[in-house]
């Protein structure tokens, strides 16, 4: 990891983010907001990503988390009336705070265990947002108005409704996620994280403390999957129970395993490759969700680690 | 001179079984010790429990005067206990110059090392002869190259007390050598608890020599008090090849 020359890993992130932003031009309307929700949604898979990829943890309860974002940053705006920078904060801070909860509970288990535990207490999560339906809209669900979704910076309004704005604030939380998670798996810290997942045991004999390592772990993803959740609701304005769903833990599991576990980028062509494989064959043929299947099935079957994780295999081992 | 490490009255049950029964053990500091005994007699147990990956079931361990029979492993290590383990357990998907980078970022962080981690962490490939392999996978390293790194990711701890269970096992005759070497090496700055079955190695390399049976010490000495001992005889070294 180390030896990799950081030039040529700088140069391809750096790379990559530019051609979103070149994207954002040339893309016809419809592409364009399928981007920004799919750039929004890769830092879900980003965030699932550390805490899977790298620590080898498999939570299948990260709904909570991106829906802590999701409403954490929905009621204040909605009930509240905060302003975009303070709920997108509250956003990330709620998720941060239920992951250090949860972290500290579901950490005493590991394994099958741990997907369990954490299954469970999304379920909880989930039926407390239906439970309290009065201030959340429970299964309808909440609309954040366009006037809310208003970003003021020194003076300039920007308007979160319009498609450039929004695309363009979905690149930036993109950009500052991906240049963290490079940051962190390039980091001591990541290096131990990788250590964990490797061998837990002869971690601890190489005297840390992997208890207190994962629980940081499993609190940053906690706090990248809810700002993506809380960029969701400013900037497409819908805060849904759907959210919460098992639906929602599984998918980051599956476009992170598609796109590659443990690879910086891995997640976003998980996520990119998803929703076109979805959004093209349901074009054609409303047993979509068969052929996406069968497209799982062949990729897991030909490229076990993932796209990126496969191209990092066999030709690219510098790769982050 | 104060003992570097004793136990009181140590024991570990395992249900009905007494894998360790009650040992009181003094180790002094800078001497190369070496436990020996049949199978089951509870070394490795033993030394778990001094390294703290298992808990006593009762009795005490001092180390360097201080109480840390409950102290969990991690920071057994950071007080300069290291165990390395009797199965190869490097990190087999990192290069050789991770697993080294680990434990010398863990003493940078202690502040019982200063400087930086690349120079550190080459030094410590270099004393091994691993340098020229710093980049390569540990999977992709031969068995005697594997042993050779977890020597290296123990030594980089810095160790006050170096535990090493069943060192050589699987190494060549060849490779047993250039062991032995290491080892008196290491003794230098560390003091060394070996268990080992080979019995030259333990005779060549051990100022004293514990005998382990059933749980309990049959018998401490120097090389030549335990071969006369006809006691170890009857319960070890004539069962063996030793």
């Amino acid at each position: 990891m180390r030896d990799a020359s950081p030039a040529k890993t700088y140069a391809l992130h750096i790379g990559v983010i530019a051609l979103l932003f070149v994207l954002n031009f040339v893309l016809p309307d419809y592409h364009q907001g399928l981007f920004a929700r799919i750039m929004a949604l890769a830092v879900l898979a980003m965030g699932y990503n550390l805490l899977f990829g790298y620590v080898g943890l498999l939570s299948l309860g990260h709904a909570m988390f991106f829906s802590a974002g999701l409403y954490g940053a929905g009621l204040t705006v909605y009930h509240l009336g905060w302003n975009v920078p303070e709920a997108f904060i509250a956003g990330v801070a709620c998720g941060a705070l239920l992951a250090l909860v949860i972290g500290l509970l579901a950490l005493r288990t590991s394994g099958v265990a741990f997907m369990i535990v954490t299954m469970m207490f999304a379920q909880v999560f989930y039926l407390l947002i239906l439970y309290f339906a009065a201030w959340t809209g429970g299964d309808q669900r909440l609309v954040v108005q366009q006037a809310s979704r208003t970003l003021n910076l020194g003076g300039a309004s920007l308007d979160l409704t319009n498609p450039t704005v929004r695309y363009m604030s979905a690149l930036a939380l993109f950009s500052v996620v991906l240049f963290i998670t490079l940051a962190i798996v390039r980091s001591r810290f990541g290096r131990v994280l990788v250590a964990i997942r490797e061998n837990e045991e002869r971690t601890k004999m190489l005297g840390y403390d992997t208890l207190a390592n994962k629980l940081a772990a499993v609190v940053v993803s906690g706090a990248i999957c809810a700002a993506s959740g809380a960029a969701y609701a400013l900037l497409f304005g819908y805060v849904g129970s759907s959210f919460a769903s098992v639906q929602y833990s599984i998918l980051p599991l599956l476009w992170v395993l598609l796109g590659g576990a443990a690879t910086t980028l891995g997640p976003l062509i998980g996520t990119l490759f998803m929703y076109y494989v979805t959004d093209i064959t349901s074009g054609f043929t409303s047993a979509y969700l068969l052929i996406v299947g069968i497209a799982l099935i062949l990729l897991v079957l030909f490229f076990p680690m993932g796209i990126l994780g496969s191209i990092r295999q066999r030709w690219l081992g510098w790769l982050p | 001179m104060m003992p570097l490490l004793t136990t009181k009255g140590l024991s570990r049950h395992f249900g009905g079984l007494r894998a360790v029964d009650g040992v009181d053990f003094a180790l002094m500091p800078g001497e190369i010790r070496a436990i020996i005994g049949p199978n089951g007699a509870g070394k490795t147990t033993f030394v778990s429990l001094l390294s703290g990956r298992i808990r006593p079931s009762a009795g005490m361990i001092v180390f360097d005067g201080a109480d840390i029979t409950g102290m969990p492993a991690y920071q057994r290590v950071r007080l300069g206990v290291a165990y390395t383990f009797q199965i190869t357990s490097v990190f087999a998907n990192l290069t050789a110059f991770d697993n080294v980078a680990l434990p010398v970022q863990r003493t940078l962080t202690d502040g019982r090392s200063k400087g930086q981690l690349r120079g550190a962490v080459m030094a410590a490939l270099e004393r091994t002869g691993l340098s020229d392999r710093a980049g390569t996978l540990a999977a992709h390293l031969s068995y005697g190259h594997q042993r050779l790194l977890e020597v290296a990711m123990g030594l980089a701890l810095k160790p006050r007390l170096l535990i090493l269970d069943e060192p050589t096992q699987g190494l060549a005759d060849s490779e047993i050598d250039n062991f032995i070497a290491l080892v008196r090496e290491i003794a230098k700055s560390a003091t060394v608890l070996l268990i080992e079955h080979n019995m030259p190695v333990v005779m060549q390399l051990a100022d004293r020599i514990t005998v382990f049976n059933s749980g309990r010490i049959l018998a401490e000495g120097t090389p030549e008090q335990i071969r006369a001992n006809t006691e170890v005889q009857d319960a070890y070294l004539g069962a063996t090849h030793g």
